[in-house]
């Protein structure tokens, strides 16, 4: 089994070897060899995603999503690439054409190169930098200047409104983000995330994965950090910015044809990269989540945990309502920054408290974070709406 | 020791993408433009530090300069009503601010072409990381640490407080100013019509 | 190769087309770019002359780059907001504006 799981990375050793390659382009051979199957799997998933997505609200909304254009409607991202291609590419007339040309290309590029770092099974990133999270999240910090240049490039008030509004939320849901993952560093000692993987390999007690969602203040920080990547990637129910029955396309309005094929591919490489972030922070990775599990490759559990996350999100797109700009702003503000940093103080309870020798420390330890982390979130939650909504009055007809 | 420094090419390619951005940031007609034209050359400098070795702070500029001071920036163009305002070239004195520039500039570099101590190759890449970093952070630059983050948050504090608005002081003057106003309007009104009625 | 003369050359190039906008410009969003040009330049001088040291464990340039791209982030916040702060009672950002405290 160990074959099969280091199968990528054999071929492309063997590859490499072929002695008839010159020296000279070993190096661009090897980089290509790394990034083409990463652009293949991920632009061949957001073609399944898009279908699926669209299969699955519809099913939610009991209604049969699209399905005439293959058996089950599974052949619609072609129709949909096929749509997008062939359409008339138009550029309004006072709009910056530089601008214009450039804001789908600058939101693009980070975010394919977010995609180096993920550590995608055991050996199987394409680059291992010691600070690869930093780089995730500069790159992430980066596409926001491309929804600024799409927005006001347009010349359009609903344009410009929808970016200011996405800006807004995506500077702000950024520390909730990152507060989230600084407990993992805190924890594992290191911003690599090949090293973070490996640290959540071991299994306690021999069969409960070290998985950091398992313990208190891991399982606090994934909901956050799920909560804030919903909504840097202006996903439901934080799709203000982009909703069509509220503002048109928000900052997509004036973008037709190929360049809103290439927002469309950006803001959904975005949701991937963030999954593949959650998987490889929270989740564990690529390992297993119990030790007889390890004979199916490691790429297969990191994508399996990775479908489960897409679904959930597709999930939460079918069943959430919208929320407004001041409630979204509210709620990152006034309940997840207090609360990420209260996680901050379990995680390092949590580190100090792995000190303490008496026996059933760990039960100990686990059940006083618990206890900070559920008594935060409680006393947040009541306390930001205490009297806020008045009691409901139910009026009958009599 | 001459062993792997930056090499040349890239470091003309990257220093020349800086500074054409920084010129036109500082000279560009359009202040979004301007504005845009300053985040480049952020990236291009991220990108010099990446070739120096340096990765910790070439992201960190990435992620303070291009994802947060580049925006602010932006917002404030907006929010002044600078955006589709023509600038007109630059002040009276535009002159003598140039000729200081460029004074300054010779004054740095003819100094540093001619110092023979400069001219030197780069040794061998530090041995750093970002473990590293983070203890010097904690041991030997505590104090500039714990200093940085009361600056941090008196900034933050004083931002909003200098940029808020002072409205709720003028929620509470009364409104009854505007009744005669309206009464007064009303009156004209009804002069009006009675003298063209009336004749 | 590039010898260490190349970036601060660089750098004091930089720095100089930073102080010329701040010297010539009239807008004072365009002034505060200059400042931020010219604080980059001294950050790239910094980590140049990091690079170049031959002692390989001298960490003190990184250091001081980090902290001064933490103190630019705050300068920028402030700065920017008295920029809105004077634009809601001057109605302009031109510095030339701001004179009453003068003579």
């Amino acid at each position: 089994m160990q074959a099969l799981d280091q199968i990528f990375v054999t071929l492309k050793q063997w590859i490499l070897a072929l002695s008839f390659w010159p020296d000279v382009i070993k190096p661009i051979l090897s980089a290509l060899i790394s990034i083409v199957p990463i652009m293949v799997v991920f632009g061949s998933c957001f073609a399944v995603t898009t279908i699926m997505e669209r299969k699955g609200l519809g099913r939610f909304q009991n209604r049969y999503g699209p399905n005439r254009v293959g058996p089950f409607g599974l052949l619609q991202p072609i129709a949909d690439a096929i749509k997008m291609l062939t359409k008339e590419d138009i550029v309004p007339f006072s709009a910056d054409k530089v601008l214009h040309f450039l804001a789908p290309i600058v939101l693009c590029v980070p975010v394919w190169l977010t995609f180096s770092v993920l550590p995608f099974g055991r050996n199987m990133s394409a680059i291992d930098l010691d600070a690869g999270l930093l780089f995730f999240f500069a790159l992430g910090a980066s596409s926001e200047l491309a929804v600024f240049m799409a927005g006001w490039s347009s010349r359009n008030k609903y344009a410009m409104v929808g970016a200011m509004r996405a800006i807004a939320q995506m500077i702000s849901y950024e520390i909730p983000l990152v507060l989230s993952t600084v407990t993992v560093v805190m924890i594992v000692g290191t911003l690599s995330l090949n090293d973070i993987v490996l640290a959540q390999t071991g299994f306690t007690f021999g069969f409960i994965p070290n998985w950091h969602v398992l313990t208190p203040w891991g399982f606090a920080a994934f909901l956050f950090f799920m909560i804030a990547a919903t909504a840097e990637t202006n996903r439901a129910p934080f799709d203000l910015p982009e909703a069509e029955s509220e503002i048109i396309a928000g900052y997509l309005t004036e973008y037709s044809g190929f360049k809103y094929a290439l927002f469309f591919l950006g803001e959904y490489l975005g949701l991937f990269a963030i999954t593949g972030l959650a998987v490889t922070l929270f989740l564990g990775g690529w390992s297993a989540p119990l030790p007889f599990l390890n004979f199916i490759p490691s790429w297969l559990w990191f994508f399996a945990k990775f479908g489960t996350l897409i679904a959930i999100f597709i999930w939460i797109r079918a069943t959430v309502p919208r929320l407004r700009m001041d409630q979204l702003m509210k709620f990152c503000w006034k309940f997840l920054v207090p609360l990420t940093l209260i996680n901050l103080f379990t995680t390092a309870a949590w580190h100090f408290a792995g000190t303490w020798q008496f026996s059933g420390a760990p039960i100990v330890r686990w059940l006083i974070c618990a206890a900070i982390v559920a008594a935060a979130y409680v006393g947040m939650g009541r306390g930001l709406t205490l009297n806020r909504y008045p009691k409901r009055i139910y009026r009958y007809a009599e | 020791m001459p062993s792997n420094g930056p090499s040349l090419i890239t470091f003309f390619v990257f220093a020349a993408i800086t500074l054409v951005s920084a010129i036109g940031a500082m000279s560009l007609r359009n202040m979004v433009h301007c504005g845009l034209s300053l985040a480049m050359s952020f990236a291009g400098l991220a990108a010099l530090y990446l070739q120096l070795n340096a990765e910790f702070v070439g992201f960190a500029q990435i992620l303070v300069y291009v994802g947060a001071v580049a925006i602010l920036i932006v917002f404030t163009i907006l929010l002044t009503k600078n955006a589709d305002v023509h600038l007109p070239r630059a002040s009276r004195g535009w002159l003598s601010g140039l000729a200081i520039a460029f004074a300054v500039c010779a004054a740095i570099a003819v100094p540093i072409l001619k110092s023979p101590s400069l001219n030197r190759l780069a040794p061998a890449a530090p041995s750093h990381s970002v473990q590293r970093i983070g203890e010097q952070l904690m041991t030997t630059y505590v104090l500039p640490l714990e200093a940085i983050a009361l600056l941090l948050t008196a900034a933050l504090l004083g931002g909003v407080v200098i940029a808020m608005r002072d409205d709720p002081v003028d929620k509470l003057k009364p409104k009854a100013d505007l009744q005669p106003q309206r009464r007064r309007g009303a009156e004209a009104a009804m002069e009006s019509t009675s003298q063209r009625l009336g004749g | 190769m590039t010898p260490l003369a190349y970036y601060i050359v660089f750098s004091a190039l930089l720095f100089s087309v930073g102080l010329a906008g701040a010297l010539t410009r009239r807008n004072a969003i365009l002034v505060l770019i200059g400042i931020e040009l010219m604080l980059n330049a001294a950050n790239l001088n910094f980590i140049a002359f990091w690079r170049y040291n031959p002692n390989g464990t001298e960490m003190a340039g990184l250091m001081f780059v980090i902290f001064s791209i933490a103190i630019a982030a705050a300068e920028a916040a402030v700065g920017l907001a008295i920029i809105i702060a004077i634009y809601r009672h001057y109605r302009t950002t031109q510095v030339e504006a701001v004179e009453r405290l003068k003579g």
